[in-house]
């Protein structure tokens, strides 16, 4: 018998039963909705970690100056000026490879006409946006002549735009910062949250000469060259571990560490941290794919199980195809088909209860949800696998009946 | 796997088949040699336990025999097994069964079609070769209905369709009226009667001798052996 032919038989000795094969689908039919829901859910969550990931930049590393003990009171880092932009010139002097972007942050209060806004103010290089991979969306950034003159030009971020100038353009705009007059002569383009969830977009950036000359050079942590961090971008293809080696011994060297002694700098590697919260949502969802999985076997199972009672109900219509000349093959495809049947309509209608109830708790819990038809056609394969698994052992049992004994089951 | 030339359809030697139920070896069938020529019209007699079912059986090629040789047209069917057996079941063999064993909600014509879409014949041909035979046991109208749907008499008819559409060497009958009425077995004898006439081998298999009488040659059956092979020189006409 043809495939066509077994489709047709199998639909109808599944529409003698309507309800039972329904009740049997619903095994399948939750199975695959959970799994679509969560490949969904978990695949939107790891889509918003490689965005952060993305927005935060690759390749980097991130030195911050150390601690600092005051009468056995230990400050967190960045309480002692230990790094300083002589170190942060040296980097790419003696590797290559990367790329350094020293830092002076600190607070301010920014005054635009009658509007004023607390924001973190970054004094920087040049260099400083292409280390963190930003982009301009509109002005320029500062350049050399700007950092040899100190001069009173800065960006802004999107927060900070926004909540300035409302709807204004900032470009050409002059600003307060701690009273000091600004031009802005660029707006940075938005970076998002951070993985730590702060806005990265609310800030301002300017040279580090006029930072350190004209904002903050009446605090304590502006004095001499000291710098809050330096950004390390490592060349495409670098090894990063060997990279951040490299970077920790010549920091150890410059600022006369005798080996034994700790680090006066806190040396992080974005990429390994990033690369774990990657890790922790992958596992994340699988682990809820593979529950939803558990599901699906459990509906397989009630195929079997319906497949098995279906085979004794009509050993005497095998006993009578035995008779008039099915081979085992034809019985055990008729068997096999109808449980392949009930497993892919129990897959299909799956698949739009599961699309729909993905789409819902996007819309109604704002999570961020991903739909690939990668994971359709897996739940279709998983579908198909159960039935041709759970269906094949009756199938097989219907195939190897004795056709004398079919034929004269009560 | 071809035999001699045989002027017999039918021949068995020695056919015999035991089963094995626990520590007891059950002797069904003790070694029945039989000729049964093309065009005969046989009932096979005998009380229930006879060996006259298991006798069917083999002759249906549902069942291989324990020892002896069954030679069915030029086939030496009791070497084969499995498949080979379902192909002949399905080319050679139509069977004709007490309780009709038609599929329920499947029209009459497509339980006709059945054996074809074993043998792998296209659907048009199937149907209208179906319908060829629904139109000679007299239900020509009666093509799409169910099972459910007709009587017992006509059931049996369309069982008697299905059993021809393969243009078998011979029709297989089991009690075929055992669950109708006098007047309805009457007709269902009829019927084999006339295809008997018209050169088709009938075997027949009954406990009732009223039945027995519509045949020309009866094979009485009793502890699994054939006790007499009677010719009845007069059967009746149905």
């Amino acid at each position: 018998m043809n495939l066509s032919g077994l489709l047709r038989v199998a639909m109808r000795a599944l529409a003698v039963n309507k309800l039972r094969s329904l009740l049997t689908m619903l095994g399948i039919i939750i199975g695959v909705a959970a799994v679509i829901v969560m490949i969904a859910v978990g695949a939107g969550a790891q889509a918003r970690v490689e965005e952060q990931i993305r927005s935060l930049g690759s390749n980097l590393l991130l030195i911050l100056s150390g601690t600092t003990t005051s009468g056995g009171v230990r400050m967190g880092f960045g309480s002692n000026q230990t790094i300083s932009e002589d170190d942060a010139a040296a980097i790419p002097r003696e590797i290559p490879e990367t790329m350094a972007a020293p830092a002076l942050r600190g607070t301010a209060q920014l005054i635009w006409g009658n509007q004023n806004w607390s924001t973190v103010i970054f004094g920087v290089t040049p260099d400083y946006i292409d280390v963190r991979q930003w982009e301009i969306a509109a002005g320029r950034m500062f350049d050399a002549p700007d950092m040899a003159g100190a001069t009173k030009v800065c960006l802004v971020g999107q927060t900070v735009a926004r909540q300035l100038f409302g709807g204004a353009n900032p470009l050409g705009q002059v600003i307060r910062v701690r009273r000091v007059p600004f031009t802005v002569i660029g707006v940075l383009e938005s970076k998002g949250q951070s993985m730590m969830g702060t806005d990265q977009d609310d800030l301002v950036l300017m040279p580090i000469s006029t930072a350190r000359k004209r904002v903050l050079g009446a605090s304590n942590l502006a004095k001499q060259r000291s710098v809050s961090t330096i950004w390390v971008k490592v060349a495409d293809g670098y090894d990063m571990k060997a990279a951040e080696e490299q970077v920790r011994s010549l920091l150890r060297q410059r600022h006369r560490l005798q080996p034994g002694q700790d680090d006066d700098f806190s040396l992080r590697n974005l990429e390994e941290v990033a690369a774990t919260q990657e890790a922790s949502s992958r596992v994340l969802a699988l682990l809820l794919a593979a529950v939803a999985s558990v599901s699906l076997v459990v509906g397989g199972i009630g195929i079997m199980n319906i497949m098995l009672v279906s085979v004794t109900e009509r050993t005497r219509e095998i006993g009578l195809r035995m008779a008039v000349g099915a081979r085992t093959r034809d019985i055990l495809g008729q068997f096999l088909v109808e449980a392949v049947t009930l497993s892919l309509i129990g897959g299909l209608a799956g698949i739009a209860i599961g699309v729909a109830t993905a789409v819902g708790i996007a819309e109604v819990a704002g999570w961020r949800i991903v739909l690939s038809p990668e994971s359709v056609m897996l739940a279709v394969a998983f579908a198909f696998a159960i039935g041709v698994f759970f269906g094949f052992y009756p199938a097989r049992k219907a195939a190897r009946l004795n056709p004398v004994e079919a034929l004269r089951f009560e | 796997m071809d035999a001699a030339p045989n002027p017999q359809l039918i021949r068995t030697r020695d056919l015999s088949k035991t089963y094995q139920v626990g520590d007891n070896v059950i002797k069904a069938l003790g070694g029945v040699s039989v000729d049964i020529a093309q065009g005969e019209f046989t009932a096979v007699m005998g009380p229930s336990g006879s060996g006259k079912s298991t006798f069917m059986n083999m002759l249906g090629c549902l069942d291989r025999p324990s020892s002896g040789e069954y030679v069915l047209g030029a086939r030496r069917v009791s070497e084969l097994a499995g498949d080979e057996l379902a192909q002949v079941r399905n080319s050679s063999i139509g069977f004709v069964f007490q309780t009709f064993n038609l599929l329920a909600r499947t029209a009459a014509v497509e339980n006709v079609e059945l054996p074809l879409v074993y043998a792998g014949v296209p659907a048009a041909e199937r149907r209208r070769r179906a319908l060829e035979m629904l139109a000679k046991v007299g239900l020509a109208e009666r093509a799409e209905h169910h099972p459910g749907q007709l009587s017992g008499g006509q059931q049996q008819r369309v069982a008697i369709a299905r059993a021809l559409v393969t243009r078998p060497l011979l029709i297989l009958a089991d009690e075929p009226t055992g669950a109708l009425d006098s007047r309805t077995s009457l007709e269902i004898m009829a019927l084999l009667q006339e295809l008997n006439r018209g050169g088709m081998t009938v075997v027949l298999v009954t406990h009732e001798p009223e039945v027995a009488r519509f045949a020309r040659r009866v094979l009485y059956f009793r502890d699994g052996l054939m006790v007499k092979d009677a010719v009845n020189a007069e059967p009746e006409f149905a």
